[in-house]
Parts: C-alpha cells; sequence; structure tokens
C-alpha cells in the first residue's frame, strides 16, 4: 500500500480529478514500457530509443513553449551543447559518460540562462527569429571548430559508452533502458513542476504578461528560469545521445532539428504531457514507419501535418482544463 | 487629514517624445477615497500605472507610507501593500474566476490562511462571484469581470487600491453596484484611489478629488466643494 502511494506520489498528484488515471496506471504503463521492447527486432528497438530521446526533448521544449508560452526555435543548439560537452569531456578528458552527463545537462541550462536574459521581453515571433540566429550561431560555431574541440565538421567520434561499476550499456536493448529511466523522471520532474508554484506562475505570464507583473511576479525569473529548466533537459538529451552514438556533428544543431522539436510540442497539444509522448510519435515513429512509403514519405508526412491542424487544431491530447479544485 | 498614506510629488512622465505627465502632485490619506477624475488623455491612467511600477516616470517621487516606489518593479509594488485595478479589466479569460484570485493571491506566498480569510472576503462582497467560481472568466459579463479585477487586486490584502475607470462600459445599474461595493472596500479600511470618467459618481463617493488636465492638476480640493464648483460642473458634469 504505501509502496504504491509512494509511487504515485512521485509520478504526480492525485486529487486532480480531471485528469486523474485509474491509479494502477503508471506502474502498469512502465511495465509494458519495460516489456515493449522485447518482442521487437534490433532495429525497432533503435527507433524506441531514438523516441526516447525526442521525448526528452519534447519534454524540455515543453516546459519553454508549452507552459512559458515562449516560442523557442533553437532548441536544438542546447542539445548539441549538451552531447558536445559531453563528447569533450569523456574525449579530452576521460571523463566517464555518468559523470558528464550532468555537466554537459548543467552547461546547456547556463547556456540557456544567459543566452535568454537579453532577448525574455520580446515576443511570440521576434522572439522565435532571435533563437533561430541563436541556433544557427551554435551551429556555425561548432562547423568552425571553435576553440579547436568540436572537431569541426566532421564532429566527435568514439566517445565511450556509459557504465555503470562494471556494466557498459551496448546493445539497443540496454541504452532503451537507460533513456527509459530518464524519460521516467523528466515526467515525473514536469508533472510536479506543472502543479507547482512556478507552475502557475507560468500560466499566469502565458495569458497576460503585464497582468502577471502586476500581479506580483516576476516575470523575468520566472520565464528565464523556463529557458535553463528547458535547456538543461535538452543538454541532457543531447549527452544520452552523444553517448549511445558515440560519433556526433554538428548537424544536431541543425534548424531542421529544432522545427521537428518544436512540432512535437505543437502537434501533440500545446501543454500536454501525453500529446508530447503522442507529438514524438507522430513526428518521429511514423516518418521511421513510413519508410516503406520511400519518395513519398515527406508527402504524406506533409500532408498528415496539414489535415491535423485542420481537424485537430488544439493538437492530438490537448490540455485539458482542470481548474483549481476546492 | 490624517498622514498620507500615499504621496505623489511633482511627477514626470514621458512617452518618448510625449510628455503625458507634466510635474503632477498629490496625496491620499489612509483611510481616504481619493477621486482623479479628468478627460481623456489628461494623463489619469498614466498616474496609476506610474504608481504602480509599470512605468517609471522621468522626475518626481512616489512615497508608500515613506517609502520611495520610483525605479521599483511594478511585482514589488503589489507587495509592498499596494495592489492595481487596472483600465479595461486585463482578468485572464482563458483561467477560471477562481484561478484569476488565486493569482491575485500570489504574493501572500503558500500562506493558507490569509489567503482563504481574503478569498472569503471577495466572495462575500461579490457574491456573484462565487456563483460563478468554476466558470472561466471569458465568459463572465463586463460588470462580473470588473468585480472579478477588483476582487483579485484585493486579495493581495493591500491597504492601497487603485482602481482604474471601474464603470467603464457598465450599465448604470451595474454602475452603482460596483461603486456601492467600493464604499464597502473603503469601510473595510483600504485607502482607495479611485479614476473615473464618470465624475458624479466618483464625486459623490470620495471625500477628496483632484482635476487632471493635460498632465497638471487643474484643481483640487473636497468632493462636495468640487461637485458644486462652477468649472467643474461646466467640464465635466455636463451642466450649462
Amino acid at each position: 500500500m504505501n509502496l504504491r502511494r509512494g509511487f504515485s506520489r512521485f509520478l504526480g498528484p492525485g486529487g486532480n480529478p480531471a485528469r486523474a488515471l485509474p491509479r494502477y496506471f503508471g506502474p502498469l504503463g512502465i511495465v509494458l514500457l519495460c516489456l515493449l521492447p522485447l518482442p521487437l527486432d534490433n532495429y525497432l528497438r533503435a527507433v524506441l530509443w531514438q523516441l526516447g530521446i525526442y521525448v526528452l526533448l519534447g519534454l524540455s521544449l515543453h516546459i519553454i513553449v508549452g507552459y512559458a508560452g515562449m516560442f523557442q526555435l533553437g532548441h536544438a543548439a542546447f542539445y548539441a551543447i549538451g552531447a558536445y560537452t559531453v563528447g569533450i569531456l569523456n574525449l579530452r578528458a576521460g571523463w566517464p559518460i555518468l559523470l558528464a552527463l550532468p555537466v554537459g545537462a548543467g552547461l546547456a541550462g547556463i547556456c540557456g540562462y544567459i543566452v535568454c536574459r537579453p532577448i525574455l521581453h520580446l515576443r511570440g515571433d521576434y522572439l522565435a527569429i532571435v533563437t533561430i540566429a541563436f541556433g544557427e550561431i551554435v551551429r556555425i560555431l561548432l562547423v568552425n571548430d571553435a576553440g579547436g574541440w568540436t572537431g569541426g565538421a566532421n564532429g566527435l567520434s568514439g566517445i565511450a559508452r556509459p557504465a555503470i561499476g562494471g556494466f557498459v550499456f551496448r546493445t539497443n536493448l540496454e541504452h532503451f533502458y537507460f533513456v527509459l529511466v530518464f524519460v521516467l523522471l523528466g515526467i515525473a520532474a514536469v508533472r510536479r513542476l506543472e502543479d507547482s508554484r512556478l507552475g502557475r506562475a507560468w500560466m499566469y505570464v502565458r495569458e497576460d504578461e503585464a497582468a502577471a507583473e502586476a500581479m506580483g511576479i516576476d516575470t523575468v525569473r520566472v520565464k528565464s528560469l523556463a529557458f535553463f529548466l528547458g535547456s538543461v533537459g535538452a543538454g541532457l538529451a543531447g549527452g544520452l545521445y552523444a553517448s549511445r552514438v558515440s560519433v556526433i556533428s554538428p548537424d544536431l544543431a541543425r534548424f531542421q532539428e529544432s522545427v521537428t522539436i518544436f512540432c512535437i510540442v505543437v502537434l501533440g497539444g500545446c501543454g500536454s504531457i501525453p500529446g508530447v509522448v503522442v507529438g514524438t510519435l507522430a513526428m518521429v515513429a511514423l516518418p521511421e514507419l513510413m519508410r516503406v512509403v520511400r519518395d513519398w514519405r515527406d508527402g504524406f508526412l506533409g500532408l498528415s501535418m496539414i489535415l491535423m491542424m485542420i481537424f485537430r487544431p488544439d493538437g492530438l491530447w490537448p490540455r485539458r482544463r482542470s481548474g483549481l479544485g476546492t | 487629514m490624517s498622514e498620507p498614506i500615499l504621496d505623489i510629488r511633482e511627477l514626470h512622465v514621458w512617452y518618448g517624445q510625449i510628455h503625458a505627465l507634466k510635474g503632477a502632485s498629490l496625496t491620499l490619506g489612509a483611510g481616504e477615497v481619493v477621486a482623479l477624475i479628468g478627460g481623456n488623455g489628461a494623463g489619469k491612467s498614466t498616474l496609476l500605472r506610474a504608481i504602480s511600477g509599470l512605468i517609471r516616470p522621468r522626475e518626481g517621487e512616489i512615497l508608500l507610507r515613506g517609502c520611495s516606489l520610483v525605479g521599483l518593479p511594478a511585482h514589488e509594488v503589489v507587495g509592498r501593500g499596494l495592489s492595481h485595478a487596472p483600465e479595461g479589466r486585463k482578468v485572464f479569460t482563458a483561467l477560471s474566476v477562481e484561478e484569476n484570485l488565486a493569482m491575485g493571491a500570489w504574493v501572500l506566498g503558500g500562506d493558507r490562511t490569509r489567503i482563504d480569510r481574503q478569498r472569503e472576503r471577495v466572495f462575500s462582497l461579490f457574491p456573484r462571484l462565487l456563483e460563478r467560481r468554476r466558470q472561466l472568466a471569458g465568459t463572465l459579463s463586463g460588470g462580473e469581470q470588473q468585480m472579478l479585477a477588483i476582487g483579485r487586486a484585493l486579495m493581495a490584502e493591500p491597504q492601497v487600491l487603485l482602481l482604474d475607470e471601474p464603470s467603464l462600459g457598465l450599465a448604470p445599474i451595474l454602475v452603482e453596484r460596483i461603486f456601492a461595493t467600493v464604499r464597502e472596500i473603503h469601510r473595510a479600511g483600504v485607502s482607495i484611489l479611485l479614476v473615473e470618467q464618470n465624475a458624479r459618481g466618483a464625486l459623490a463617493l470620495a471625500d477628496r478629488a483632484y482635476v487632471l488636465e493635460t498632465g497638471r492638476v487643474a484643481l483640487s480640493g473636497a468632493a462636495a466643494d468640487l461637485l458644486v464648483d462652477e468649472r467643474v460642473r461646466k467640464a465635466y458634469l455636463g451642466e450649462g
């Protein structure tokens, strides 16, 4: 009993009737997720791993776009910063991956904080333009072998695999479980944030910034915290990516990548965690599974996005209005 | 008059090249209702926005209980006990009545007993809000939204309340109800600075009043005196 209560508390608050799932849903889902890759072949296991990475990226951007309502179109830059930090620390200084991961995430967060401070007052599309520009700056720095550390257009190769004690994560299956741990932690963290005081502040800032300010919310602090936390998540995803693929290149910071992450959040339905998962399935799994239709793939993908925006403009799994229960 | 709780001295505000407030001074005593009347563009809302920190004056002093508010960001001003119910209501239309009120209580932090007390107080002032507590603010009528805006400002437990045009766009019967509530809030010990275009209603309610014209205080005095003042009657009460 106690264990179960602890479990559901960890995964999120109970008392919210609007989206209360059955109690056993969380643990059951986790067990199913753990069993899911077992019957699949190696290729599909790799797809699952990739889904995990993108769910993490989606969750992290979801904090910035879904909660705080800021258009961030350069998220891949922080993904790349995390990946390169882990790569450089591992290759140059011989750090084990598990030690380098938090540093990569932290550095991405700090970069996010520094970048966002001067541009926080920008709104909507103006903010989007600046973040696109930042993403490009990072990519070009990486291509130009900034400081002689990033390996230029070839990137870095030979990054070690994560290891716990003597156990080294090698196969697709092992890496899937490794990422799954972070995905579950990420979901738990984001759910807690949503119902926290900070989450409430994000909601008010998103609805009307001036009014939020007039009510006593330090909007600058609240928004920069969203940027910081979101960037930490992206940096973590980057580090995880680097430690499995072991070869990273400036392509990680491509604009296309940022757009994909952005679409995950928007397609899924802004402001909902299940939406991020569904959005990832739509943006990452679908193209992967549609390889059979070959050249028609991008066309189908584009068409399905247009149809979706017409028929489900709030996203595939929009945020349900919960209200504050009393 | 008692010791002023809010003291504004020679305030100058510019919007770019436009000199909107040209040295306005006024005081608000503890427990007073002071009305600020004047035509469009006289600088009434600008003055309120400057007090609550939403715009920064170029010159002059704003003292709340003797402490300067100039240069303080808006979110800190609220914490000092001064709330602003802005013009045009500005409620969060996509949030419920309760969520709007919860937001007003932001500066109280996690102090549940104080928040609950304030909420009770707001609901007893505006029973209509209690009926519609779970409704989205965007679905309320104009009058109800105005009640919500005032209620939200009260949630922060202010000693000074700035009200910007609470009667704007409301039916006469509602205007009366809003004014009655303002009187009730005042009776509970809140000092109120009331900006109004509805000069007659505001003067009937207030202890004292200032008339603002093109960024300056043109007239001031006891509300009852201004109500019979020749110039005020001509310019603002529509009497010949």
